[in-house]
This record gives structure tokens, C-alpha cells and sequence, in this order.
């Protein structure tokens, strides 16, 4: 059987930067607006950079990282909306170059942000989608009405796409995804915007479909959803894969010891050196106000710590301690932390 | 299997079917209102004024329902498609359908010529009870009339494809504005082209106006005793401009589907 997923050496290049400005509160839909990062010395934007990924059929695949990262872009190509720059992808065993329409025959995607047909109902939502995949009437009127009771949307069937909630057009586009009996469901950042409430509902839905056996893959940049719900989980920052593996096998890639965070009133590289030199420390390093220490021995790190800062005439404003686990590692790999 | 790519186009159809003839009514005031009202204006309220002659209804009706076919036409395509590709995304469940994406926008260039003819035969009835009776109308060649709408409405659909998905949603007023009321007033629709012999450079630089061979095309099939140009040239005119359009909005479309 033909892997689900696979890429070699993916790259995308933009030309110039997008028009709109980079901002997370902009019109943020599209995968043409994600800048993952600027090529050194030229205009182009680097959304992704050589990337080789493989997702085997029926497998919970999770893409792991901050905004910008790239991951939408990857969604673009594995759904043929958006054209590679270099290097193959490939959608059970399908070129997305080669043969789109057929890698859209076998694909179902739920957009970062629902893209109803605003003129239609619920129902009619699915019909005509079903419609757009050659499905008579006749087989998608149930099949749309199952997956509306499944979807808790039973009695919303009738109802304009405008009176439903967030969450519940967000399940509706699950619905969509779904009319077709795809083989392979992508998921851009499904829980965005949700309430706790609804986030937790759509986990629920989401394993039930991994568990009929349907290869699943989803982009997120939350760690916990990443956590509960994937088999395997890609790190990708700047449009690399900076780390691959089950979650729990990353959470024992983490860093050794406990991340403590120290921020202080002014520029923290100036307590970096004499941290560096105190005994017990995995690593250390400065971003901005910013100090993160690891240590196995928490209570004997922060005094020694704090200590350095006085010395180096900086006073401590927060502290945060992270147990060992995929936020730390992550922050090791990328520098930078995900929300 | 992938299904029929016409399966799905008559999916795409049946769609566009449902929801504009729900807002047929309204589409129909918002793209004739204005011919409408120009006929009163210029049709009746100035003949009956006495300030132009009451042949003038001749030379101005085949004009108001070119004005009208036009302008829907062109409507019906551009100002969902900014729409769609702009803030609604709404036609990504389209664009995910398993047919090659020149499909879909050959699709909506189609709805939108049928809702162009759709204007132009709502508005020939009202403008002639505006008007009153026109001399040198003639419906004897009444299947010219289509021909004529016909390919009007598609060079105007085509080219509210090549707007639509070319130009940036807080730029559809500028749009408007800056080519398509022009596009109007130098279309030789409220006056024929023959008579602008008055104005050598004028009637030539205007030859660069789709409008002016949709205008002359109605002429020539509603009013054919009456000055207008050669309905061969209008027609060969009419499919290049179509094929120009046509070629560079899907063009631009892919461009806007995939990225």
C-alpha cells in the first residue's frame, strides 16, 4: 500500500513578500499568507525548506509549530492548492504536480478558518459537495444526515450556515471533509478559535474518525492538542523538520531537567555568563528579558540563578518552571515558544 | 475513479442555478436599474420634452439592453469572485473538487452569461413600454438577437473573470469607476457608431470598446434598417474579444487557486 504521505526535499518559494502585513490578527485564511521566512539577501520568502515527511496509511500525523512555521504551506501542496517550488510530494502515492484531480479525489480538508457556502443550508452544504465529487442525491442525502447526527449538527441541517456558532461550522466543515469518504483527511488548525468546550468536543469527534481507521493529518500549535490526539508528531519551524517522532518519544528528547524561565528588567545575556558558570546546569540561554535555565535540581538552581542576577544587576520579574515535555523541547529546537 | 469532469460541471451548475434564482429579483434591480433609468431620462421624459427627436428611441434601445447585458454579465462573475477569493474563501469547496480548476471558472463565465441574457430580455420589454412604440424595430430576426446577446454576454462574463480574479477586493469600487462606467459612456450605446463619423478620433479610439460591438451587434439584429455595422465584423470582433478575455482570466484564476 502507498505511503499516505510522502515528500523529498519539499521546498516553496514566494516570490516577494505578500502585500498584506504579517500581523496573526490579519485576514489569516490562506496558505499564501503565511511567510515562514525570508531568504537571506533577497525579497523571496522561504515557506518551506527542504522537506521530507512520510505518513503511513490509517496514522494520526501532527505538524507541530509556532505561526509561520510553514505548515500551512505544507497543507497547500499535499492539497494541491498550492504549486512547489522544488522536491516531490506525494498523496497516496499520487503526485500532487503530476495529478491533482486525482489527489482531490482522495482527500478531505477542513480549512483553518470554515469556509461555508454562505448561500446554501447545512445540509445543502454537504449535498452540493457531495455533488462536486459526482455523488447522486440519493447516496449523499443520508450519508450527509448521519454525519450531521454523528457531528451533534442533527437538527442544524436545515439552518443558514450564518446561524450556527463557531464551533459547530467548524464541525460542519468536518462534515464536508468527510461527505466524500476520503482516504486521507488534513485538518489546518481545527481548533483555533474554539472554545475549551467545543476543542474537546472536536478531539472526540477526531479520534473517532483515527479509530475507523483513516489516515489523519493536522497542523497545530497547541502542544497538548498535538499530544493527546497524534501518533507521530513533525517539528517544523522556518519550513524545517527540526524533529520527528511518537510524543512520547519526543518528551524524552527533551532536554535534560527542568526549564526554569527566568525574566528580569533589562537585557538577560547580561546574566547569561554567570549563569553559564554555575555548576548543575544542562544549558542555558538568553532571548530579550528573557533567561531559560534547565536544571535537574530545581530548588538548588533558582537561588544560584537569581543570585547571578543580582550580581549582574538585573532584578528578577517572573519566573515560570516547565517539567520536562514537548514545550521544552520545543523551545530548546526553535528558540522560541509556540503561542 | 475520478468522476466525469461534466458530472461535476453540471453539479457546478446546479448549484449557481439554486442560489441566483433565489436572488434573481434583487440581481436583476441592482444590473438594470440604471438602463432603466437612463430610458426614462432619454427615452421618454427628453422626447416628450421635445429637446431630441423621437427617432432617437431607435438608436438607443438596442444600446440600453447591450448597456444592460454588459453590465450584469460582468457583475455576475467579478463581484462574486473578488468576494470569494478576497474575504469568504467560499469557492474553495469548489476548487476541491476533483476536476481541473479551468472547469470551475469556465462554469461561472457560463452562469454568468445566462444571467447577462437574462437582463437584456428582462429589460427589452420594460424599455419598450417605456419608450413607446420605436420606429425600425423589427424582431424578424429574432434568433440573430440571441446570437448577438449571446456573445456579448460571454465576451462580458470573460472579462468579469479576468477583473474578478485580477484585481483586489478594496479596488472593485476603483474598478467600476475607472473602466466600466468609461467602458459605458464610449460603448456607442447611447448613440450609434456610424453617427460618430462627426468625430473621426473619437470613433476610432473607441474601437478599442468591447461594448461598442455588443451595442452595434443589438442594432443590427433588432433595428437593422437603421445604421449600424456589419454583423460579421461585429461577431469576429465579439469571439476574439472573448478569446482574449477567456485566455487571460483563467489565467489569472489559476493564479488565485493555486498559489
Amino acid at each position: 500500500m502507498a505511503p499516505a504521505i510522502e515528500t523529498r526535499a519539499l521546498r516553496k518559494v514566494y516570490p516577494a513578500p505578500p502585500a498584506r502585513k504579517r500581523g496573526p490578527q490579519g485576514p489569516h485564511i490562506g496558505p499564501v499568507n503565511i511567510p515562514a521566512t525570508v531568504a537571506s539577501g533577497s525579497r523571496e520568502i522561504l515557506a518551506i525548506d527542504g522537506l521530507d515527511l512520510d505518513v503511513a496509511p490509517g496514522e494520526f500525523f501532527g505538524l507541530l509549530g509556532p505561526n509561520g512555521a510553514g505548515k500551512t504551506t505544507t497543507i497547500g501542496v499535499l492539497t494541491t492548492r498550492v504549486r512547489p517550488t522544488s522536491g516531490t510530494a506525494a498523496v497516496a502515492g499520487i503526485d500532487v504536480s503530476v495529478d491533482p484531480v486525482s489527489v482531490k479525489q482522495r482527500i478531505g480538508v477542513v480549512p483553518q478558518r470554515p469556509n461555508p457556502d454562505r448561500q446554501l443550508t447545512a445540509i445543502q452544504n454537504l449535498i452540493f459537495h457531495a455533488a462536486y465529487f459526482g455523488i447522486p442525491r440519493a447516496t449523499s442525502t443520508p450519508r450527509a444526515q448521519a454525519l450531521l447526527d454523528q457531528l451533534g449538527l442533527g437538527d442544524r441541517g436545515e439552518s443558514k450556515v450564518d446561524q450556527l456558532s463557531g464551533g459547530q461550522q467548524q464541525r460542519l466543515m468536518i462534515a464536508r471533509a468527510l461527505i466524500h469518504e476520503p482516504e486521507i483527511l488534513f485538518l489546518d488548525e481545527p481548533t483555533v478559535g474554539l472554545d475549551p468546550q467545543a476543542r474537546l468536543a472536536l478531539w472526540d469527534v477526531l479520534r473517532a474518525l483515527h479509530d475507523q481507521g483513516r489516515t489523519i493529518i493536522m497542523t497545530t500549535h497547541y502542544m497538548e492538542e498535538a499530544d493527546q490526539l497524534c501518533d507521530r508528531l513533525a517539528i517544523v519551524d522556518h519550513g524545517k523538520l527540526l524533529a520527528l517522532d511518537t510524543p512520547a518519544g519526543l518528551r524524552a528528547r527533551a532536554p535534560g531537567g527542568t526549564m526554569i524561565e527566568v525574566t528580569v528588567d533589562g537585557d538577560a545575556a547580561a546574566v547569561l555568563t554567570a549563569v553559564q558558570a554555575l555548576p548543575h546546569l544542562t544549558r542555558a540561554s538568553a532571548r530579550g528579558r528573557e533567561l531559560q535555565v534547565y536544571a535537574e535540581k530545581v530548588a538548588e538552581a533558582i537561588p544560584a540563578i537569581l543570585r547571578a542576577a543580582e550580581q549582574a544587576g538585573r532584578a528578577p520579574t517572573d519566573i515560570r518552571i516547565v517539567p520536562p515535555s514537548l514545550e521544552t523541547l520545543f523551545v530548546s529546537l526553535t528558540g522560541r515558544k509556540l503561542d | 475513479m475520478n468522476p466525469s469532469p461534466w458530472k461535476v460541471f453540471g453539479a457546478l451548475v446546479r448549484r449557481d442555478v439554486h442560489v441566483v434564482s433565489r436572488e434573481l429579483p434583487f440581481f436583476l434591480l441592482r444590473t438594470t436599474l440604471q438602463p432603466i433609468m437612463f430610458t426614462i431620462v432619454f427615452g421618454y421624459l427628453l422626447p416628450k420634452m421635445g429637446f431630441v427627436q423621437r427617432g432617437y428611441t431607435g438608436a438607443l434601445l438596442p444600446g440600453v439592453l447591450g448597456v444592460s447585458l454588459a453590465f450584469a454579465s460582468v457583475q455576475a462573475v467579478a463581484l462574486p469572485m473578488v468576494a470569494d477569493f478576497g474575504w469568504t474563501k467560499e469557492i474553495e469547496d469548489r476548487l476541491l473538487a476533483p476536476v481541473p480548476t479551468w472547469l470551475i471558472a469556465l462554469e461561472k463565465v457560463l452562469a454568468g452569461t445566462v444571467q447577462g441574457m437574462i437582463a437584456a430580455l428582462f429589460v427589452l420589454p420594460v424599455a419598450r413600454l417605456i419608450m413607446g412604440p420605436i420606429v425600425g424595430l423589427d424582431f424578424a430576426h429574432f434568433g440573430l438577437v440571441i446570437l448577438m446577446t449571446l456573445l456579448g454576454a460571454f465576451s462580458f462574463s470573460a472579462f468579469g473573470l479576468l477583473l474578478g480574479t485580477g484585481i483586489k477586493g478594496e479596488q472593485i469600487g476603483l474598478m467600476f469607476g475607472l473602466i466600466v462606467a468609461p467602458m459605458i459612456f464610449f460603448g456607442c450605446a447611447y448613440y450609434p457608431w456610424k453617427a460618430l463619423a462627426a468625430a473621426p478620433v473619437v470613433q476610432y479610439l473607441v474601437l478599442v470598446n468591447p461594448l461598442v460591438y455588443v451595442s452595434e451587434g443589438m442594432r443590427g439584429a433588432l433595428t437593422p434598417s437603421l445604421p449600424h455595422m456589419g454583423l460579421p465584423v461585429v461577431a469576429g470582433a465579439l469571439v476574439v474579444i472573448s478569446a482574449i478575455f477567456m485566455f487571460l482570466g483563467l489565467r489569472t484564476f489559476d493564479k488565485r487557486a493555486v498559489s
